[in-house]
C-alpha cells in the first residue's frame, strides 16, 4: 500500500542536487521520479527509486543522511477533473495533504499516478477505499511505468 | 524522585546567617585575609602598587583596590610561591591536573583541611547525606582535590566511606551491588557511564539501591541531571569547587536545586564581566571571581576562575542564606561580544538542546560587514530531525532561532546545514569562527 520514499538534505548553493544524482549514477541506480522542495536557503530532495535500500545505501556511502518515509501511490483517471475529484474527496473528510507530486506512467494505461503524503496516512487510506480512489501496491505502480 | 526533607538540615548553622550578619563577618574575616595575603611576595608587591596599606585596609567597601590574580600569576610561580605560611606549617598538598606539563600546587595548614572539611560537609548534607549512609567515592584519590576532599567530608558528616577511587568499572558496579551504598560520589559523566556498564552487565542500574549522587568536577546538563535521576533511580545534585581556592566544596545544591548555595562565609564571591571586569546585576553571566576568606596556607585574592555563571541572592526555601550560583555555563576564554552582548557558546548548545534534546554539531559565525556584528549559527540537520516534509524543517528552524533569542538575548541567523559538513576536530571542536578576528586557533 506504501512506497517508500527517499529524502534528502540539501543546502541551497551550487552542486548540492548534483551529489546525490551522481552517486546514484554511479551505482547505475534510475531514479523514477523525484520532487524538490525548496526555501531560500535549503531544500528537501525526495526520490523515488527501484531498491530503495540499496539506493539509501549508496548515499549513505556518498556520506549523506537519508530520511526514508512512505507515500501513498494512487492511480486516477487520465482525464480533466479527476484530481480535483481526489482532492474533494480528501476536503471532505477534512483530511490534510502535506504535499504531493506525480509518478509517470505509460500513457498508454489511460491512467495517471500520484504520490501523496498525508498528514494522517490511515485515514487517508481508509477514506480513499470508501470513495473507490485506486491505490496502487508499489508493484502495481511500477508496473504502470514501463 | 525521593520527597523532600522537611527538615532540610543544615550542616553548620553559618548557613543561615542572616545576610547582614554575613556581610559583617566578610567584612572583618576579608581585612585578615589580606593582611595574611601581605605575606606572600606577590600580593605585597601587588598591594603596595595600587597603594594599599594591608593593615589599613578598608574592608567590602575598597574590595576594588584589591588586584585580581590568575591561573597564569599561579603558574609564574611554582611550585609554591604562594605560600602565605611557612613550609613547616603545611599539613597537605593537592594539585589541579595541568593539562600541558606541570600541575597547579595548593597547599593545606591543618586548619585549612578542617575548614575545607566542613565546606564538603555542608555540600554533602545540603544533597541529602545523612550520618547513617554509605557513600561511593569513585573520584581519584590523589594530587586531585576530588578524591580526598569529598572522602573527609563524608567522614565529616559521620557517615560511612567507600573510597573506590577512579577505574576498573565492572568492580565499581560489583561493590555497589554488594555493598548498596546510599550515595555516589563521582563526576556526572563518570556516573552515565556506571550506568552503562551496569547494564552490559545485564544489571539494571536504577536497582542498584542508590538514592543519591554528588556529581561534580566538571559542567553539565539539567537534561544530563534528567538521564542521571532516570538510569540510576537518584536524586543528582551538583556541586562546584576549583583547588585553586580550595577544591570541592566551595559551593553546592540544596533539595530545592535552585541553584548552589556558595560557603559566602569563606569565600567572597564576585560576578564580573570578563571584558570590563565590572560587576554584572544578578541573574546575568559573569566570570565567577573568589576571595578565600579563611584559607591561611594559600589565600587568593580576587581570583579569576575563568568560569561563566550567573548568580541569584534571593531567598531559598531551605532557609540557606548563601547565593545561589547557576550552572557553569562557560570559560570567560570562550565568550564573544556579539552587538554588545557577551555571549557564551554554550549558551547556544544549551538552545540547541533545548529544541533537539541532544546537541548537534554546530557552528557560530561572527562577521562585520559594514559596521554592525552579524552572528551565524550554522546547525548540522540530525538523522532523526531529518524530514521529508518542508513544514517540519522550517519550524525547527525557527524554534532554534527563537531559544537562541531567548537564552542569548540577541537575534542570530540559524541556518541549518547538511549532516557532516562542519569541519571535525580530533579534539575539542571548533565552536567559533570570528571573522572580526580572523580564524580562531584551534
Amino acid at each position: 500500500m506504501m512506497l517508500r520514499q527517499l529524502s534528502l538534505f540539501l543546502e541551497n548553493r551550487p552542486g548540492q542536487l548534483r551529489a546525490p544524482c551522481r552517486a546514484l549514477a554511479d551505482a547505475g541506480i534510475d531514479i523514477l521520479t523525484l520532487s524538490l522542495a525548496d526555501t531560500a536557503q535549503f531544500g528537501i530532495l525526495r526520490l523515488i527509486v527501484r531498491d530503495w535500500e540499496r539506493a539509501r545505501a549508496v548515499l549513505q556511502q556518498a556520506g549523506m543522511v537519508v530520511n526514508v518515509t512512505e507515500v501513498v501511490p494512487v492511480a486516477i483517471a487520465d482525464r480533466a477533473g479527476a484530481l480535483a475529484e481526489l482532492l474533494g474527496h480528501l476536503e471532505e473528510a477534512g483530511l490534510g495533504v502535506e504535499y504531493m507530486y506525480a509518478f509517470p506512467v505509460r500513457s498508454a494505461a489511460g491512467q495517471a499516478a500520484l504520490l501523496f503524503r498525508f498528514e494522517r496516512p490511515e485515514e487517508a487510506l481508509q477514506v480513499l477505499r470508501l470513495r473507490g480512489v485506486q491505490v496502487l501496491e508499489p508493484e502495481g505502480l511500477l508496473a504502470l511505468r514501463a | 524522585m525521593a520527597s523532600r526533607d522537611p527538615e532540610e538540615r543544615c550542616h553548620d548553622p553559618a548557613e543561615r546567617l542572616e545576610r547582614g550578619a554575613l556581610r559583617r563577618l566578610q567584612d572583618q574575616r576579608l581585612r585578615q585575609a589580606v593582611a595574611r595575603a601581605a605575606a606572600v611576595p606577590f600580593y605585597a608587591a601587588a598591594l603596595a602598587r595600587r597603594g594599599v596599606d594591608p593593615a589599613g585596609f578598608g574592608g567590602l567597601d575598597e574590595l576594588d583596590r584589591l588586584p585580581l590574580t590568575t591561573k597564569q600569576d599561579l603558574r609564574d610561580h611554582y611550585p609554591l610561591g604562594f605560600l602565605a605560611v611557612p613550609r613547616s606549617a603545611l599539613a597537605r598538598i593537592h594539585g589541579s591536573s595541568g593539562t600541558t606539563g606541570r600541575p597547579t600546587f595548593v597547599a593545606y595548614t591543618a586548619r585549612d583541611l578542617d575548614t575545607w572539611a566542613g565546606l564538603v560537609a555542608r555540600v554533602l548534607v545540603a544533597g541529602g547525606l545523612r550520618p547513617e549512609h554509605l557513600v561511593h567515592v569513585a573520584f581519584g584519590y590523589g594530587l586531585f582535590t576530588g578524591g580526598f576532599g569529598l572522602h573527609q567530608g563524608i567522614e565529616r558528616v559521620g557517615a560511612a566511606v567507600i573510597p573506590a577511587a577512579g577505574g576498573n568499572t565492572p568492580r565499581q558496579v560489583m561493590l555497589l551491588e554488594d555493598l548498596r551504598p546510599e550515595a555516589l560520589v563521582c563526576t556526572p559523566s563518570y556516573a552515565l557511564h556506571v550506568a552503562e556498564v551496569a547494564r552490559g552487565l545485564g544489571k539494571d542500574p536504577a536497582g542498584l539501591g542508590l538514592r543519591f549522587g554528588h556529581f561534580g568536577g566538571e559542567p553539565w546538563t539539567e537534561e544530563m541531571r534528567g538521564e542521571l535521576e532516570r538510569q540510576l533511580g537518584i536524586e543528582a545534585f551538583n556541586n562546584y569547587g576549583l583547588s585553586e581556592v580550595i577544591g570541592p566544596g566551595v559551593a553546592g545544591e540544596c533539595r530545592a536545586r535552585g541553584g548552589m548555595h556558595v560557603a559566602e562565609d569563606h569565600f567572597l564571591l564576585e560576578v564580573l564581566d570578563p571584558a570590563t571586569l565590572r560587576p554584572v546585576p544578578d541573574g546575568r553571566p559573569g566570570e565567577l571571581v573568589f576571595t578565600t576568606l579563611t584559607r591561611e596556607a594559600m589565600p587568593v585574592l580576587r581570583y579569576r576562575t575563568r568560569d561563566i555563571a550567573a548568580v541569584e541572592r534571593g531567598p531559598c526555601p531551605c532557609g540557606r542564606t548563601g547565593a545561589r550560583l547557576g550552572r557553569i555555563v562557560g570559560r570567560s576564554d570562550d565568550m564573544l561580544v556579539i552587538r554588545g552582548v557577551n555571549v557564551y557558546p554554550s549558551q547556544v548548545e544549551e538552545a540547541l538542546l533545548r529544541v533537539e534534546g541532544t546537541a548537534p554539531h554546530y557552528l557560530i559565525e561572527v562577521a562585520r560587514p559594514g559596521t554592525m556584528d552579524e552572528a551565524v549559527v550554522k546547525v548540522e540537520i540530525r538523522a532523526e530531525n531529518l524530514s521529508d516534509e518542508m513544514r517540519r524543517m522550517v519550524s525547527l528552524r525557527d524554534r532554534i532561532d527563537h531559544e537562541i533569542q531567548a537564552v542569548t538575548g540577541i537575534r542570530m541567523a540559524v541556518e541549518l546545514v547538511a549532516p557532516g559538513t562542519l569541519e571535525r576536530s580530533p579534539g575539542k571542536a571548533r565552536r567559533v569562527l570570528d571573522h572580526r578576528r580572523g580564524p580562531a586557533p584551534g
